[in-house]
C-alpha cells in the first residue's frame, strides 16, 4: 500500500435529510423558464452526457451494433434537418458479455466510452469472487467504466463495513494491467433503500469507499473520476429528483471537506428532455458555484462528471431538437429506435 | 331552507381519458344568440393537442388490436349513453348560437345516436365489404386485409355541431383508428358534454380525445404534424383547407375535408366514409395441392 491515510475524515453517522424540504427544493427546479438558444443548449449538454443504455434478456450482437451507431451519431439526418453535427453521447451502457461487441464497433480510437454493467447486475446476489471476476473480465475485454451494484441486503441489515469492503473490492478489480483504473460506478438502487437518510448513508459510504483505494494507491485530489448512480433501472421507483439531490449535496460536500471530485448518474425513469433539463437545473444550482482546481468551469457539468442513464431519452431529445428548428411536431418512426 | 347555490359545470378538454383544463390556462366564453355568456369552455392549445396526439399513438396498439366485434360493441354503448344523456346534449346545443331551438337540437340528437349506432354496425362488416379475395394465375390463395390507418385527427364545423363530429368520428374510431377531434370554439358544449359519453363507454384511455379551440389556431400545427396519420375535416374556410392541404403534403397523411354536406342524409353513411382511413394489406399463402 502507498498513499497516506485521508486526514479528514466525515462525520459517521452521515448528516439525515429533510425530506419534506427536499421534495420542495426537487420542485423547484422544475419551475425555471428554459426557452429558445438556452433549451437547444440545455438539451444539446443532456446529450452528450448520454449513457445510451440497453440492458435487456433479449439483447443481442447486431441491437448492440445499432446502438453504437447511434452513440456515434444520434441522428444520421441532423444536418439535413437541423443544419449541423449533432454531438456523440458520452458512453455505451450494456451487459459484459456485449463489450467485446461495443469494442470492435466503436474501433480503437473510440470517442464514445464503453460503460459495463457487473457484480451480477441487477440483484447483486451472487459470491464476492463470481461478482469480482465478472468484473475483471469486463475490464479486460476493454469496458472504460463499470457499474456495480451495492449488496442492498447486507446495506440494509446494517452490515455497512461489508458493502464498503466489497466496492473497494470491485474498485480494485477495476484496476488494469498497466495501474490505470476503469471508472466505477457504484448503483445504490435507491428504490429500494426506502429512506432518504438512507440514501445520504449509502451515498457517503461509496464515495468513501471508492475515495480509499485512491488513498491507497497514492491517487491525489481530484481522484479517479468515479461516479455514484442512483438505479439499476429494473426497481420502481428509480431516478428521482429529491434522490439525486440528496447525493448532489454528498457529493459537493465531500469535494469542500477533501478537493476529490465525485461524478453523478441518474438512471432509469428520465424519460422526457423536459425532466433532463430540470435535472441540469438542479446540477447547476447545487454544484454550478462550486470551483475545482484545474477546471475551467463547473465540473458537473461536464459528461466527465454527470451522467443521464437512460434508452428512450436520446429519442425524445432528438425530437424537441427537430421540433425546436422546425416547428412541426415529430412522429416516434423519424428517430432509429437503437 | 337557505338558497342553493348553482352547482354549474365546467366544461373541460378530455385527453388520455382524463378531463383536463387547457394547459393555457384559457377559456372560450360560449354566447347564446343575443350574445350573453352562457358558459365557458376550455380553449385547447397547440400543447394540448400535441398531448392529445401522444395520447392517441400510445393507444393504437391497443385498440386497433382488439376485435371488430368489441369495438362494435363499446361504440354501440356510446349509443347508449348518448341516449341517456340527451337532455343534456339538447340542452348544451340550444344554449349556444349554432342551433335554433330545442326540437331541433332534439333532432339532432337523435340522428347522431342513430349515426353512431349505424358506425357500431359497421365496426365488425367493413373488412368483409372493403377486404378481398384477389384472383392469380398460381396455386396461391391472394386476400385483401383493411386495417386501421392510425392517429387521425377530426376537425369539425361549427354547425351542425353534435352531428358532424359524430359523423366524422364514429367512421374512423370503428376501424380501428384512435382519434383526436377538434370542436370549433363557436358551439363547445356538446362536444364537451359528448366527451363523458365516451369517458363512460368503455373506451380504452386516448382512442378518443376531444379539444375544443380555435380552428385557425390549431389546424396549422395539425397539419404539419408528423404523427398524425390522416385528416377527416368538414367545413373549413377556403384558406384553412389550403394550408391544411399544404401542411399534409409533408409527410402525406390521409386527408379527406368534406364541403356542402347535407349532414343528415344517408350519404354520410356510406362506408365510403370508413375506408379513406384504411391500408390495404395483400398477402400471398400457398394453397393446399
Amino acid at each position: 500500500m502507498t498513499g497516506s491515510p485521508p486526514d479528514v475524515m466525515l462525520p459517521r453517522p452521515s448528516v439525515s435529510v429533510d425530506a419534506v424540504m427536499a421534495a420542495q427544493r426537487a420542485a423547484e427546479f422544475t419551475k425555471r423558464s428554459i426557452k429558445k438558444d438556452a433549451k437547444v443548449a440545455g438539451l444539446l449538454m443532456a446529450l452528450s452526457m448520454l449513457d445510451l443504455t440497453t440492458l435487456e434478456g433479449k439483447d443481442s450482437v447486431e441491437k448492440v451494433r445499432g446502438l453504437c451507431r447511434k452513440a456515434v451519431r444520434p441522428w444520421d439526418r441532423d444536418e439535413a434537418v437541423l443544419g449541423y453535427r449533432l454531438p456523440s453521447v458520452a458512453a455505451v451502457c450494456v451487459y459484459p458479455a456485449l463489450v467485446g461487441t461495443c469494442v470492435e464497433a466503436l474501433g480503437p480510437d473510440r470517442r464514445v466510452k464503453i460503460a459495463s454493467v457487473a457484480t451480477g447486475f441487477p440483484s447483486g446476489q451472487f459470491p464476492l469472487e463470481v461478482r469480482l471476476d465478472d468484473t475483471r473480465r469486463a475490464v479486460a475485454d476493454g469496458a472504460d467504466e463499470i457499474d456495480m451494484v451495492i449488496n442492498r441486503g447486507a446495506f440494509l441489515a446494517g452490515r455497512h463495513d461489508e458493502v464498503a469492503d466489497e466496492i473497494r473490492e470491485v474498485k480494485r478489480a477495476c484496476r488494469r494491467e498497466d495501474g490505470s483504473f476503469a471508472h466505477l460506478k457504484v448503483i445504490l438502487e435507491t428504490g429500494e433503500l426506502e429512506t432518504l437518510d438512507q440514501v445520504r448513508r449509502a451515498s457517503d459510504l461509496a464515495i468513501r469507499a471508492m475515495a480509499d483505494v485512491d488513498f491507497e494507491t497514492g491517487i491525489p485530489a481530484p481522484g479517479t473520476p468515479d461516479f455514484i448512480k442512483t438505479s439499476t433501472g429494473k426497481v420502481q421507483p428509480a431516478a428521482t429528483m429529491p434522490v439525486t439531490l440528496v447525493m448532489l449535496e454528498a457529493i459537493r460536500e465531500w469535494h469542500a471537506a477533501t478537493g476529490r471530485v465525485v461524478g453523478m448518474k441518474p438512471a432509469g425513469g428520465i424519460r422526457t428532455a423536459k425532466q433532463a433539463l430540470h435535472y441540469l437545473v438542479m446540477v447547476n444550482e447545487a454544484l454550478g458555484p462550486v470551483r475545482v482546481d484545474g477546471f475551467d468551469g463547473c465540473p458537473w457539468l461536464t459528461p466527465d462528471y454527470f451522467r443521464f442513464g437512460a434508452s428512450t431519452l436520446c429519442n425524445d431529445i432528438l425530437r424537441q431538437l427537430a421540433w425546436l428548428k422546425s416547428g412541426r411536431y415529430q412522429a416516434g418512426y423519424d428517430f432509429s429506435e437503437a | 331552507m337557505p338558497e342553493r347555490l348553482d352547482v354549474l359545470k365546467t366544461y373541460k378538454l378530455f385527453i388520455d381519458g382524463k378531463f383536463p383544463r387547457s394547459e393555457s390556462g384559457r377559456s372560450i366564453e360560449v354566447k347564446d344568440r343575443k350574445g350573453s355568456v352562457v358558459a365557458h369552455a376550455s380553449h385547447a392549445s397547440r400543447k394540448d393537442l400535441r398531448e392529445a396526439v401522444e395520447a392517441a399513438r400510445r393507444a393504437f396498439p391497443g385498440w386497433s388490436g382488439s376485435s371488430a366485434l368489441l369495438r362494435g360493441q363499446i361504440l354501440y354503448r356510446a349509443a347508449e349513453m348518448m341516449e341517456g344523456k340527451r337532455a343534456e346534449l339538447a340542452q348544451a346545443l340550444t344554449a349556444g348560437r349554432g342551433s335554433t331551438g330545442s326540437r331541433q337540437a332534439q333532432a339532432e340528437v337523435s340522428l347522431a345516436v342513430d349515426r353512431l349506432v349505424h358506425f357500431a354496425g359497421w365496426a365488425d362488416k367493413f373488412s368483409q365489404v372493403l377486404g378481398c379475395h384477389n384472383a392469380v394465375a398460381g396455386p396461391y390463395y391472394n386476400f385483401t386485409f383493411a386495417e386501421p390507418t392510425g392517429v387521425v385527427c377530426v376537425v369539425c364545423p361549427p354547425v351542425p355541431p353534435l352531428l358532424s363530429l359524430i359523423s366524422l368520428l364514429a367512421p374512423v374510431l370503428c376501424s380501428g383508428n384512435t382519434a383526436v377531434v377538434i370542436a370549433d370554439a363557436a358551439d363547445p358544449l356538446s362536444a364537451a358534454v359528448l366527451a363523458e359519453v365516451i369517458a363512460t363507454s368503455d373506451f380504452p384511455a386516448g382512442v378518443c380525445n376531444i379539444l375544443t379551440g380555435d380552428l385557425d389556431e390549431l389546424v396549422p400545427f395539425v397539419a404539419t404534424h408528423r404523427d398524425i396519420d390522416g385528416v377527416h375535416a368538414a367545413g373549413l374556410s377556403g384558406d384553412l383547407a389550403k394550408t391544411l392541404r399544404a401542411g399534409v403534403a409533408e409527410n402525406i397523411k390521409r386527408t379527406v375535408v368534406h364541403s356542402e354536406v347535407e349532414w343528415d342524409s344517408a350519404a354520410c353513411e356510406s362506408p365510403w366514409w370508413i375506408e379513406p382511413f384504411l391500408e390495404m394489406k395483400t398477402v400471398w399463402h400457398p394453397a393446399s395441392a
